[in-house]
């Protein structure tokens, strides 16, 4: 992976340096409030319902065992022993106190990381496909380029002060991980019918009060003029994008206003002069950062041990068919580290599960960690011989729970337990859920399916992309939780359609339950997932059954009604 | 027409620590909502705020939240405020292991 150059580690020292001083000034009493709080936003450092909370960004989720282990001594020696990885691949920590940020930066710092650009209207932490560089499907590597423009917006004079936060999300897969369509620039790596490498810009995507699904700007650029387009269309944003009201100020509203058409001449007109600007330092920095993000030396082992261990354990049965990927190399997994132990907060990992995940990458990973945007940790290059030690590993400290891409895999936002902005509370939603299915024992019978919960409107959870969707509100000072049914965060992007009234607390429980019963019934066999069955049928069934009253659904939803009585929404979840 | 005021607690941050106080019975500031002021008045209330805004030293962010007084202590009315005033709900953190200041 990427290490910093003199002058990144000079520059990371300074805002340190920078800060430590702006924090001293504002205890001191020498700035107010006012002054202080958006330098203290430019360096990730916000405040929250309970604490101030520090968001640390994780570039395009890569790090290796050294930062994984520094964040675990974080969270020790300034937070509670734990901290909460986001859905933008980045690790916040939810109790620091004002004084002491200067000195985790400084931890952060020493070993080349940062908290900058993760917060204010600015080009923030850039995501890329989690299973980069590992999975089978790649055409190309996104990181070099994600580390390229990581280099070039940080810190950058024209896009420090942009109208709103901006989000580039990169993916090198034909499968879309890295959401692409859901962010203001989205780039998919392809290659022309010349074989030549490039990338399909995608522009205007984003999710929030108003969800739109990007509309590819260029399909074809060629790699040489990524930064150059890039720089364009950022400049054409800064002109033309709205800064009269905040929420129209995202670029999907500047290119909804304008339209696709205007916008693509704006910026292939900008391009024509950007492009004699750069005069080839970022294509010989982008073959330095290939290099950097060469594939690991692959060991050559025999992998017998690892077909004993799956046909004699059906727990790491279980793990092996749910939470490993295909690796590129045939000898290799891709081993997707669950952070949603049933019950537990989805995200979160504790300073001992952070240094068991470092201590395996370095003796079994290549030294190789991923975050992905579905708040989970991954290993992409793990030898099949290791994988049982691993496993075993992983059990040791309750990071073993075999339920990748299940019902319980949930995304949940911080929602109102620790955010500001929250309008309900997303994280007992989500470990009700997981408890509810795990005690059915319905999981795996469910199979493929998407919950994605958000805790306001600004839909940090990606609720409208998710196969089940939940927004938690405020209505008249009560909780209440909307569903949307049929999104999607893949290539094929698409936006949850409403199901209709909202839910109390205590009842999106049992409404989720009965879509799930709606689901089993009513699916044409057990491997159409959910997302093919609302597909089929669309939203009405499911409908008709959620706002029957339980004690008049017929006989063919006997079980969900029996299971409903249980009232399972009013247990308390330790 | 403008809106009856209701009885209010005055509430903020702590600047360093960033927890959630409230103004006090004694005037001080006190980490418990059971221990905080009843604000009847919607002058005296206003102007409390407005000393609570010069304190930028010690506080960030004060705003007055609606309470009552349930049980003869007092409750805050939004959920947001319960919250606040309890800790979240997924880990015993925050005010669930905090003592008055």
């Amino acid at each position: 992976m990427y290490s910093y150059t003199e002058f990144d580690n000079n520059f990371n020292q300074n805002r340190v340096d920078q800060f430590r001083s702006q924090v001293t000034r504002r205890i001191d009493g020498s700035l107010t409030e006012d002054e202080f709080k958006p330098l203290r936003l430019m360096n990730g450092l916000y405040l929250q319902l309970h604490a101030y909370m520090l968001r640390v960004a994780i570039p395009y989720g890569t790090l290796n065992s050294q930062k994984m282990y520094q964040l675990a001594i974080i969270a020790d020696k300034y937070d509670r022993g734990y901290g909460h990885f986001t859905t933008r691949q980045n690790i916040q920590y939810n109790w620091p106190k004002l004084k002491d940020v200067p000195d985790i930066l400084q931890d952060l710092a020493n070993v080349e990381m940062h908290a900058v650009q993760t917060s204010g209207n600015c080009i923030r932490n850039v995501t890329a496909d989690h299973f980069a560089g590992a999975s089978t499907d790649e055409i190309e590597d996104p990181r070099p380029t994600a580390e390229l423009i990581r280099q070039w917006s940080t810190d950058h004079p024209e896009f420090s002060f942009l109208g709103r936060k901006f989000k580039i999300a990169i993916t090198g897969s034909p499968n879309d991980r890295a959401v692409t369509k859901a962010h203001d620039i989205g780039l998919r790596m392809v290659r022309n019918n010349k074989n030549e490498p490039g990338y399909e810009v995608i522009i205007g995507g984003g999710l929030g009060r108003t969800p739109m699904i990007g509309k590819v700007l260029r399909s074809f650029l060629p790699r040489k003029d990524i930064l150059p387009y890039l720089e364009s269309v950022m400049q054409i944003y800064n002109m033309l994008g709205r800064r009269d009201n905040k929420y129209k100020a995202r670029i999907k509203i500047t290119v909804h206003e304008h339209g696709i058409n205007k916008i693509c001449d704006l910026v292939e007109e900008r391009f024509i002069i950007q492009r004699s600007s750069f005069g080839g330092f970022d294509q010989k920095l982008l073959i330095k950062l290939e290099k950097a993000f060469a594939a690991p030396i692959y060991i050559n082992e025999p992998i017998d041990s690892y077909n004993k261990s799956y046909q004699s354990d059906p727990l790491f049965r279980s793990f092996v068919d749910t939470n490993l990927s295909e690796h590129k190399n045939l000898n290799y997994s891709i081993v997707s580290i669950s952070l949603k132990k049933h019950g537990q907060t989805p995200g979160d990992a504790t300073s001992q599960q952070m240094r068991m995940m470092a201590n395996l990458a370095k003796k079994y990973g290549h030294d190789e960690l991923r975050i992905s945007h579905e708040q989970n940790v991954i290993l992409p290059h793990v030898h099949k011989s290791n994988l049982y030690k691993v496993f075993n590993e992983l059990k040791s400290v309750e990071l073993d729970t075999a339920n990748i891409g299940l019902i319980s895999d949930i995304i949940a936002c911080p929602g109102m337990d620790y955010c500001a902005l929250a309008t309900a509370r997303s994280i007992p939603i989500a470990q009700q859920i997981a408890m509810r299915f795990n005690q059915l024992k319905l999981e795996n019978d469910i199979g493929e399916i998407k919950i994605k919960i958000s805790g306001c409107i600004n839909a940090c959870g990606h609720h409208h992309i998710g196969h089940i969707g939940i927004l938690g509100l405020d209505r008249a000072g009560v909780e209440n939780y909307q569903i949307t049914l049929g999104g999607n965060s893949t290539q094929n992007t698409a936006i949850g359609k409403s199901l209709g009234p909202g839910f109390s607390y205590t009842e999106i429980i049992p409404a989720i339950e009965k879509i799930i019963y709606t689901y089993l019934d009513i699916r044409s066999s057990n491997d159409e997932t959910f997302l093919e069955t609302f597909n089929r049928v669309g939203l009405t069934p499911f409908k008709k059954i959620v706002y029957t009253p339980s004690e008049i659904i017929n006989k063919s939803t006997a079980t969900f009604a029996n299971n409903n009585n249980e009232s399972f929404a009013s247990q308390e979840i330790k | 027409m403008a809106r009856k005021f209701t009885n209010k607690v005055l509430t903020a941050n702590r600047l360093i620590e960033g927890d959630v106080v409230y103004l006090g019975i004694n005037g001080d500031w006190v980490l418990d909502h059971d221990r905080a002021q009843i604000l009847k008045e919607e002058e005296f209330a206003i102007k409390q705020l407005a000393l609570a805004n010069k304190d930028s030293g010690f506080l960030v962010s004060p705003y007055l939240a609606n309470a009552e007084i349930r049980d003869g202590v007092p409750t805050p009315i939004h959920f947001r405020d319960s919250f606040r005033a309890n800790g979240p709900t997924n880990y015993n953190h925050g005010k669930k292991e905090n003592h008055n200041v």
